[in-house]
């Protein structure tokens, strides 16, 4: 037992995480059909449970995952999964009926009015009294939270933003706080604003369905579970002392040390493969990573309009299509910032510390 | 002599002035009388009388948005209880909350309150997550989703002044991290990319005296200030703020046609 908990701690690393999470999430995107039946469900469910049942004889798992504010991030990971494979599978099963030429379990109910009275006012009532069950067993038997008061002179280490910020917390390793802290989370609200006027799709609206809006689902199951969500996981669980990673397992040592070997793409290029030194003007030093970022920006959206998104472009004209891609790219752009970090060790694709200027 | 069949007590109270001046209507078994209970009560009549079989499944709805204003009202009364006991204040914010937590008979207001905000956060996303895989937000409900997404960002504003309250080491810690990136607003951060040109002859004009974070915190660090300005933000200006917004929020439901269904 021993030697599976050193195991999985010295496997574990962001890296092996969200590169197994990324694939995982299109693997069940792809093969949603199979991931979706009820004994598939029930048996990776199964799984879970008893590997996160077994790790709780674990004295740290133990110590993490029950401290009081972690406990809701555990209820909603469960919560979160089962109502991905209820959306899901219920998306699947309207696909079928339509295949099949019938019309969506929701269209064939849809013209059988009901008196609100009773139907509606009793499960809202149900729900309500269900409620406030779970909330009063919820606080009988876990006592808030209170530390020592509050002492401005001594920082707690690790420090940790409220759980639901954890997913920005987590960025800021990747990404500088102008970043992580400020664009990424305005962009989030204004990206999640824009999702009606983006999405001109007419089909699956006021039913479940997986195929008529493959790409809409897959996209925002990707930011919300992927990037949000999961994020939101490691930070809880993994991220020990000095915001360093630790297994499950783990005792958080606030000794470990982790070499810091980060350099930036102007380093590597004037240094290592010019073998000059650095130019002093910044423009000329960062002249790479701005052509870099333009042409991520700018170029990528251009060509892919000409070719593999031509039907999108045409379709929503070019300005509902630079806004998309200008969203979708800054998604992506997190993944690839944590595969730059972890293949080349690149800490900024553009560094004007003059400024505080750093992508 | 034939006698009438004998009332019972609580029959009689509904025949009674003043049971009749409060409910308008008879007992809800007939069409009538169902509709009436809807129109004639100013809360339930948020309900349309009636509604589309598939769109008040609790297996369509996972009644999400519902749990999550119940939980806000749950919010409001444990709220308004612990404000009793509390005083925003450097020197009793947290003697207030220790006293609450041992003198207090039967204290669970706080514990309420705590996980109630936790469970508002995770139904709000749940309930964003059903509407989406619905496709709720397609014409003509456009608008309200915009109106839910500013919901949402009030329920995590909501959750982040209230982490402070408690004054102790894990409130001002989580709100210093929190509030740090402030800094880095560009232009109105001190720390933030393009602060450094607004300078009028040199003398920057953003500086850690006045850029956004001090504004947020009211003063450099996290301290008496920000203790107040949260308190106020949390107790008053963001409940209102979110209150008016339901109101749109619920009524654009009725206004967009009720709880989506296929069109």
């Amino acid at each position: 037992m021993d030697a599976l908990k050193n195991f999985i701690d010295t496997i574990s690393s962001p890296q092996l995480f969200i590169t197994a999470t990324i694939i995982g999430f299109f693997v069940v995107m792809h093969y949603v059909r199979f991931f979706t039946k009820t004994p598939v469900f029930l048996t990776f469910l199964g799984l879970f449970t008893t590997f996160f049942l077994v790790s709780l004889t674990d004295d740290h798992f133990r110590k993490i995952v029950t401290l009081p504010d972690n406990v809701p991030i555990v209820g909603m990971l469960f919560l979160i999964i089962f109502f991905t494979w209820f959306s899901l599978r219920k998306g699947v099963d309207n696909d079928i009926r339509t295949e099949k030429g019938e019309p969506t379990f929701e269209k064939s109910e849809a013209n059988e009015k009901l008196f609100v009275w009773p139907n509606l006012v009793y499960t809202e009532f149900l729900c309500m009294i269900l409620a406030t069950i779970v909330l009063l067993i919820w606080a009988l038997a876990l006592q808030a939270p209170l530390e020592e008061p509050a002492n401005p002179t001594i920082s707690p280490n690790p420090s940790k933003a409220p759980w639901y910020f954890l997913g920005l917390q987590e960025m800021l390793v990747y990404f500088d706080p102008w970043i992580a802290g400020v664009v990424l989370p305005v962009l989030i609200i204004v990206g999640l604003m824009a999702i009606p006027y983006l999405d001109k799709n007419k089909k699956g609206n006021g039913y479940y369905t997986f195929k008529e809006r493959k790409f809409a689902i897959v996209s925002f199951l990707f930011g919300f579970l992927v990037l949000w969500i999961f994020l939101i996981v490691i930070g809880t669980f993994l991220r020990g002392p000095n915001w360093n990673f630790f297994g499950p397992y783990e005792v958080w040592d606030v000794h470990k040390v982790v070499p810091s070997v980060n350099i930036n793409l102007s380093e590597i290029i004037f240094i290592k493969w010019f073998q000059t030194a650095m130019p002093r003007f910044w423009f000329t030093r960062e002249i790479f990573g701005i052509i870099l970022v333009f042409v991520y920006f700018g170029l990528i959206p251009i060509v892919l309009a000409k070719t593999l998104f031509k039907k999108f472009f045409m379709e929503m004209g070019a300005i509902r299509y630079g806004f998309l891609m200008m969203l979708l790219l800054t998604t992506v752009a997190l993944p690839i910032k944590m595969y730059l970090r972890w293949l080349f060790n690149i800490k900024y694709i553009v560094a004007i510390p003059e400024y505080f200027f750093n992508i | 002599m034939a006698t009438a069949p004998k009332k019972s007590l609580w029959e009689n109270f509904r025949q009674s002035q003043i049971w009749k001046s409060i409910f308008r209507h008879g007992k809800p078994t007939d069409k009538r009388n169902r509709s009436l209970v809807i129109l004639s009560n100013v809360f339930l009549h948020l309900h349309p009388v009636t509604a589309r079989k598939s769109g008040i499944r609790i297996s369509y709805t996972w009644c999400m948005g519902g749990l999550a204003f119940f939980i806000f009202l749950v919010e409001v009364i444990t709220g308004v209880l612990l404000m009793f006991y509390y005083r925003p204040t450097a020197e009793y914010a947290f003697s207030d909350i220790m006293a609450l937590r041992d003198h207090v008979p039967l204290g669970i207001m706080r514990e309420i309150h705590r996980w109630g905000a936790h469970a508002m956060v995770i139904a709000v996303w749940l309930h964003m997550f059903r509407v989406f895989m619905t496709g709720s937000y397609k014409p003509p409900r456009e608008f309200n989703w915009n109106i839910g997404v500013i919901l949402l960002v009030l329920t995590l504003l909501l959750s982040f002044t209230g982490y402070l309250l408690p004054w102790d080491q894990l409130a001002i810690w989580a709100i210093t991290v929190g509030s740090n990136m402030a800094r880095a607003t560009p232009f109105l951060g001190h720390e933030g990319p393009g602060a450094s040109f607004l300078n009028i002859a040199g003398v920057s004009l953003v500086h850690s005296g006045d850029d956004v974070r001090f504004a947020l915190l009211g003063g450099r660090f996290v301290g008496a200030a920000t203790l107040l300005r949260f308190y106020i933000l949390h107790c008053v200006a963001i409940p209102l703020a979110a209150a008016v917004l339901m109101a749109v929020h619920f009524w654009r439901i009725r206004k967009d046609g009720g709880i989506s269904t296929p069109v």
